[in-house]
């Protein structure tokens, strides 16, 4: 009895952790995550060391094989699925705090506001930020990961205050909250109960796409050189592969596997929000 | 009655609500446009018009759930813009309630439906014998409190939570109520029994309802004043026997002719054109230029062009 009324108090809870889609991406995530965590410790070698033979294909020794040079491209994989999972984090967290905000205080208090936050907004959105990441980038020669992802968070957010904004109006139009405000109640509970208990699932799922989109927005960014100068990531373990030829030479392992790991974190990413859109409507879950 | 006509306990008073959105693009929406009216104790004013009319929006006013963008509501003499404080708000909702239209959208689906009497009771009422008091306003609409109570509002139906905000209404003791399309999701039965007991609360308690439909047979049931929208604009306003005998406004009388006779076959000729409404209505305002909304009657006032 205790049991069947807490999953009605957690009906959401229930459907998510039913929901096919969810729970695959929530395994590989998951594993993904313990990876990241205990990969380095599983590995002899670090990552910039010269671990062995260059040129040497996926084996016993080497999981992912070896670059050019001898590093081993398993051990710099784990290590940059580190630091993937630290720009996801710091820059989703950066991008969808600020997203937030902007966007709440746009639809909730509507007239200028609105138009002054959804003007910089959408100033923010058209302005051709790859000119300014170089800018910026030219201009702060040692990067650290913490940087990237300051600077990627805080270029991430606009589509996020956008979506927000809107989130915002429809439920500040509830009838229940015009309810909740000729019963008496004070601003404050309004807010919490009213409105940010309704959109917390929302947010939610913007955090899950932002975390995604930082992380290829990151690699992007590395990709083009402008990756952090200390460390490793993901994108410039591929970056190095691209820039020595590491297909036209062979190495396929190395540009091939790295890419291969960013693509199953950001598609269990995907697999979750999908899942979580059929939990938390349902009109989809019904079907 | 000559007694009750002088103490109106709310006035509006050429109210206008104008909607814009967009600062480079402005769209405008006149929603209400100089609409004027009392409300006296006692008494059930109907609020007739087709959908879109700025029914709701008046209704809003009123709860200054929006803001007027020129006239004035007056409540027992006092403009209520003016009233900005948290205690000046309470005191006026303890005095001046509704019941929504929407009654989906009205409850927060986190929340059990329990809530929206909790909200009333903590903000408004002495807590005692809460739970008789909620017990008998839930029976009074045809409700079985234990099978409504606790549970979420997806649980149950559009007449039910219908019913749970008209009674969450009967608890206060309110001087004004604004009920908008009150009884649209009720069956039959249940219906003519939620407006007898509206009736008989307004006649006993000295409630005044703004009681907003689209139904005319229900406003002339049970208003003593009706009031006809057409496009924001008060057409027609007076006590419902003399603006049901005796209608004058080319929408009005349309309304009153595309009412369905029961036993009767459906006449064609009868059936509305929106098209042939506007042009009737633009051919009215055109003959009576220069003259604005006229008592014609006492007790029964036209609205005869819309360009004064
Ligand atoms: N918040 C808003 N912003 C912009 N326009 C609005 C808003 N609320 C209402 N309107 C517009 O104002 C007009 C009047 O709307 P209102 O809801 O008062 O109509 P109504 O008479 O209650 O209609 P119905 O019978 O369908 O409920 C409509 O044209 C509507 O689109
Ligand atoms: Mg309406």
């Amino acid at each position: 009895m205790a049991a069947r009324e807490f999953w009605k108090r957690h009906e959401n809870l229930y459907f998510a952790l039913t929901n096919k889609k969810v729970l695959i991406g929530i395994s590989i995530f998951t594993l993904m995550i313990l990876l990241a965590i205990f990969g380095p410790a599983l590995t002899p070698y670090s990552y910039d060391e010269f671990a062995g033979e260059g040129y040497l294909p996926p084996s016993k020794d080497h999981l992912f094989g070896t670059t050019l040079m001898g590093k081993d491209v398993f051990t710099r994989t784990v290590y940059g699925l580190r630091s993937t999972f630290a720009v996801g984090f710091i820059a989703g967290t950066i991008a969808t705090l600020i997203g937030c905000i902007i966007g709440f205080l746009a639809g909730y208090y509507g007239k200028w506001i609105d138009e002054a936050l959804m003007m910089i907004t959408n100033i923010f959105l058209v302005f051709p930020l790859l000119a300014l990441l170089i800018i910026l980038a030219a201009y702060l020669p040692y990067r650290g990961i913490m940087t990237i992802s300051i600077i990627v968070g805080m270029t991430a957010w606009p589509w996020t205050a956008r979506a927000v904004r809107s989130q915002t109006l429809s439920i500040k139009n509830q009838g229940y909250v015009n309810l909740s405000r000729i019963s008496g109640i004070s601003v404050f509970r309004i807010l919490r109960e009213d409105i940010a208990a309704n959109m917390f699932s929302y947010v939610f799922m913007v955090y899950i796409l932002q975390f995604s989109g930082t992380i290829l927005a990151a690699v992007g960014l590395e990709f083009l050189g402008l990756g952090p100068t200390q460390g490793v990531s993901l994108g410039l373990v591929m970056q190095n592969a691209v820039n020595w030829n590491a297909i036209q030479l062979g190495l396929w392992w190395w540009a091939i596997l790295p890419g291969l790991v960013l693509t199953i974190l950001v598609v269990s990413l995907y697999f979750i929000n999908t899942g979580l859109d059929e939990v938390f409507n349902p009109r989809l879950r019904e079907m | 009655m000559a007694n009750q006509k002088q103490d109106s306990i709310m006035s509006i008073q050429n109210l206008t609500k104008v909607f814009k959105s967009g600062l480079f693009k402005p769209e405008v929406t006149v929603a209400v446009k100089d609409v004027s009216f009392e409300m006296r104790p006692g008494t059930i004013l109907s609020l007739v018009g087709e959908s879109g009319s700025g029914k709701t929006t008046i209704g809003k006013l009123i709860l200054k759930l929006l803001q007027p963008t020129g006239g004035k509501i007056l409540y027992k003499g006092k403009d209520i813009t003016a009233i900005k404080d948290k205690e000046g708000l309470k005191e006026y909702y303890r005095r001046v309630q509704a019941i929504f239209q929407d009654p989906f959208s009205s409850f927060n689906p986190l929340y059990r439906v329990d809530r929206v009497f909790d909200m009333v009771f903590k903000s408004f009422l002495n807590e005692d014998n809460k739970e008789e008091k909620i017990y008998k306003a839930l029976e009074s609409v045809n409700l079985n409190p234990e099978r409504i109570l606790n549970k979420f509002p997806h649980q149950l139906s559009g007449g039910q939570l219908q019913r749970l905000l008209i009674a969450r209404a009967l608890l206060l003791d309110v001087d004004i109520l604004v009920a908008d399309e009150l009884i649209s999701m009720l069956d039959a039965s249940t219906r003519i029994g939620v407006l007898n007991l509206l009736v008989e609360l307004c006649k006993k308690n000295g409630m005044s309802v703004l009681f907003i439909t689209h139904d005319l047979n229900l406003g002339y049931y049970v208003s003593d004043y009706t009031l006809i929208m057409y496009k924001g604009r008060l057409v027609e306003r007076g006590s419902t026997r003399k603006v049901y005998e005796n209608p004058i406004h080319p929408y009005t009388k349309m309304l009153f002719n595309s009412v369905p006779d029961i036993g009767k076959m459906w006449d064609r000729s009868k059936e509305f054109l929106p098209e042939q409404v506007v042009h009737d209505v633009r051919k009215f305002y055109k003959e009576n230029q220069g003259r604005g909304f006229e008592e014609v009657e006492e007790e029964h006032g036209v609205l005869f062009s819309d360009t004064y």
